[in-house]
């Protein structure tokens, strides 16, 4: 009976402590970084209060004209082309065998799938009636809602998410056994993310066809699918750069030697592709200007905006990663990287805010989001980074266990 | 060892092959969306579905309309009694409180008049929030009534997004029962062979209830009748696909806030092609993708895959 207590005792401390007694593990939370997380996370807590219990109006700013503010913009539009690295990098690994990224993959995909998780919880905040989330796959179906497409696809890539994550919780837990089946399933759940994520990228952009009125035409396209899409693939390898340096920089003892070393290889790898799909993704750009004939919008003050968003955000990144890539500079590859992070952050808040009824009177006061609505994304972001980092630190994400060496 | 050498071109012009065929058939099955197709099946509303005709050259902005709504339906009471006029200083707009606002607007048309305009939900033959929402909580009904029902909503208020007119108000103040409010064109009184209460409320017919299809002549006819004074137009008729609620104005109408970009398409004409490839992608891609694995992965292949 003792005897399973200091087990569990000896599993505790092993598994959750990080091989520290409980007194020794919590003496190491005292940081800048967590006064200053806990700060904004104890801030937060009478808003999500107002919020669950007053109504969303408390918290949010949001009316006819402007149904979703920043929160629903920042949380599930900007982020989630971002979190397709997981998808991205699997791809790359499991099907067309870029056995380069063989170190990487367990990172992008634990990026992507705590991306989703987290876009989901973005998504509880902002429903109306949360409890009802399970709606649409369960009580009634809007087959002809493109918010349909993506309420299923991004559950279900949820799923497959976890699923291909599985391994590194089932090596956390050393269950040999389910390690294997997680292991054979591998290559049907990628093909199935692929799919998927493929799906939800463009269904978001799919999303606005259905504004040709409200949203401007500078960013009203029949191309939007198209746009979406392409545009989270350089997005995702953007991403992909910066979480691998991120992991370095601040995990650097949970990385082994083997995954330090890929690093330079895979950004470089990362920046090829980026440099190809960001060119495509301009030339697109080009083509639904030219295609839908919008050319006299270009010299108006949203003309000027759109312009700072595709040369300075999307075509100064583009020379950066080539230019990157022939000089052979991680540096300016990682700079192209943010550059071209920050340009897809401001083009969904474009599409959700900025230039979605651009023609209402008073238009801008109606998109400026109160204090709580950016207390509450600060505070999903702080958690994101904390639930990150509890991770990195207990599983085996960027290093390979001795015992499963050549399992996956 | 000329058989090897075969075999290995073979392998390389497929890779190839299939390479560039997953990329065709991704990039065609994602633009088909761009394809505007003209619709065979293009749905005209149901027959004999019923409308409102507002003229808005006669509305001289009384409110008795809104009062008529929001006693029909206690609704909470607004702020400031019907009678003050002092609400016109601001444009207001149906929310979760209202189903119906009239605004005021000063200086417009030829004449430089005064002008009001009543809004509320506008009916759509084909709804743009019905097909926005991802629970079927809308309908359009054979009456020409949209409906909505609470029970379904999880109140994601894509369809206020969605609505070319920004008509779906949502009681943001509700935190365990928020739902959409918009106006139901009185289909608990169309039941009952009666008409809309705004439309009974109206003391100058500024609003006249009626088929949909009697309603267009009806329009036709008053501007034929007087074609200095009204601007040849029925807002409704073909905007979005037709509404069943309509207008027709002395005074231009974007001067009084009316959207005159919209496509006479309805908005799901614009969604179909993107949800007709979805499942193109889905039957495509295991094949193009289960290739590409395969390519990658052959046996004496020289690039080694990972799951091995």
């Amino acid at each position: 009976m003792s005897n399973q207590g200091t087990s569990f005792k000896d599993w505790m401390k092993d598994k959750l402590f990080m091989g520290k007694t409980p007194v020794e593990y919590s003496k190491t939370l005292v940081t800048p970084f967590n006064v200053v997380a806990a700060i904004i996370l104890l801030g937060s807590l009478p808003v999500f209060w107002m919020r669950y219990t007053q109504g969303l109006s408390t918290v949010i700013h949001a009316n006819s004209e402007y149904p979703w503010g920043l929160l629903l913009s920042w949380g599930i539009f900007a982020g989630e082309p971002l979190f397709a690295c997981g998808f991205i990098v699997a791809a790359a690994y499991y099907l067309f065998g870029m056995k380069e990224f063989k170190p990487f993959v367990r990172l992008a995909v634990l990026g992507g799938m705590l991306g989703y998780i987290f876009a989901a919880s973005y998504l509880l905040i902002d429903l109306g009636r949360p409890w009802r989330i399970y709606y649409p796959m369960l009580i009634n179906y809007g087959p002809a809602s493109v918010l349909f497409v993506v309420a299923w696809h991004v559950s279900l890539y949820c799923t497959v998410q976890l699923l291909e994550f599985s391994p590194a919780i089932l090596e956390w837990l050393g269950s040999k056994r389910l390690h294997k089946w997680a292991v054979k399933l591998t290559v049907g759940l990628i093909i199935g993310g692929v799919i998927l994520s493929t799906v939800h990228q463009s269904a978001l952009g799919a999303m606005y066809l259905a504004t040709p009125g409200k949203l401007h035409p500078l960013w009203y396209s029949s191309m939007l699918p198209l746009l979406f899409f392409s545009s989270a693939i350089y997005a995702a390898m953007s991403f992909a750069v910066i979480l691998a340096q991120f992991a370095v920089r601040y995990f650097s003892e949970r990385c082994d030697r083997e995954f330090i070393e890929a690093v330079p290889t895979m950004t470089k790898i990362l920046g090829k592709g980026a440099a190809l799909s960001i060119f495509v993704y301009f030339a697109l750009k080009i083509l639904a200007l030219a295609q839908d004939g919008r050319w006299g919008y270009l010299m108006t003050g949203y003309g000027y905006w759109y312009l700072v968003e595709l040369l300075g955000l999307v075509a100064m990144p583009m020379v950066l990663f080539i230019i990157g890539v022939k000089m052979d500079s991680l540096k300016v590859i990682r700079v192209a990287s943010l550059i071209a992070v920050v340009g897809i952050l401001i083009n969904r808040v474009n599409v959700n805010l900025i230039a979605f009824n651009w023609n209402q009177p008073n238009h801008f006061a109606g998109i400026i989001p109160p204090w709580s609505e950016v207390h509450m994304i600060a505070a999903m972001v702080t958690l994101h980074i904390i639930v990150f980092r509890w991770i990195m630190n207990r599983f085996p994400v960027t290093q390979e266990l001795p015992q499963y060496r050549g399992t996956h | 060892m000329s058989e090897d050498k075969k075999d290995k071109k073979g392998i390389a012009l497929s890779r190839r092959g299939f390479l560039s065929l997953s990329m065709l058939t991704g990039a065609t099955a994602l633009s088909l969306s761009s394809k505007s197709e003209a619709s065979i099946d293009k749905f005209k509303g149901w027959p004999g579905s019923f409308g409102m005709l507002t003229d808005l050259s006669a509305c001289v902005g009384c409110r008795s309309c809104e009062r008529a709504c929001n006693e029909t339906y206690n609704m909470p009471q607004p702020e400031k009694p019907y009678e003050d006029s002092s609400v016109f200083k601001e444009r207001r707009w149906p929310d979760g409180r209202t189903y119906t606002v009239v605004n005021r607007y000063q200086g417009v048309g030829k004449s430089k008049r005064t002008a009001y305009r009543k809004v509320q939900c506008n009916h759509c033959l084909e709804p743009a929030c019905a097909t926005a929402c991802p629970i079927h909580a809308y309908e359009k009904t054979p009456e020409g009534s949209v409906m909505y029902d609470e029970d379904l909503c999880f109140g994601c208020r894509y369809c206020v997004i969605a609505c070319p007119f920004n008509i779906p108000g949502y009681d943001y103040d509700s935190a365990f029962e928020p739902k959409i409010v918009k106006c139901i064109m009185c289909y608990p009184r169309l039941k009952e062979n009666k008409m809309p209460a705004c439309a009974e409320a109206c003391p100058v017919g500024a609003i006249t209830f009626g088929k949909r299809d009697d309603l267009i002549k009806l329009a036709k006819k008053k501007i034929a009748d007087n074609p200095d004074k009204y601007i040849n137009h029925i807002y409704g008729e073909h905007e979005v696909g037709g509404t069943s609620w309509l207008y027709i104005s002395d005074v231009p109408f974007e001067e009084l806030g009316f959207s005159v970009n919209l496509p006479d398409r309805p908005i799901i004409e614009l969604t179909k092609g993107y949800m007709q490839t979805v499942p193109i992608i889905f039957t495509t891609f295991p094949a193009i993708f289960g290739l590409v694995y395969a390519a990658t992965h052959r046996k004496g292949a020289d690039t080694k895959g990972g799951n091995e």
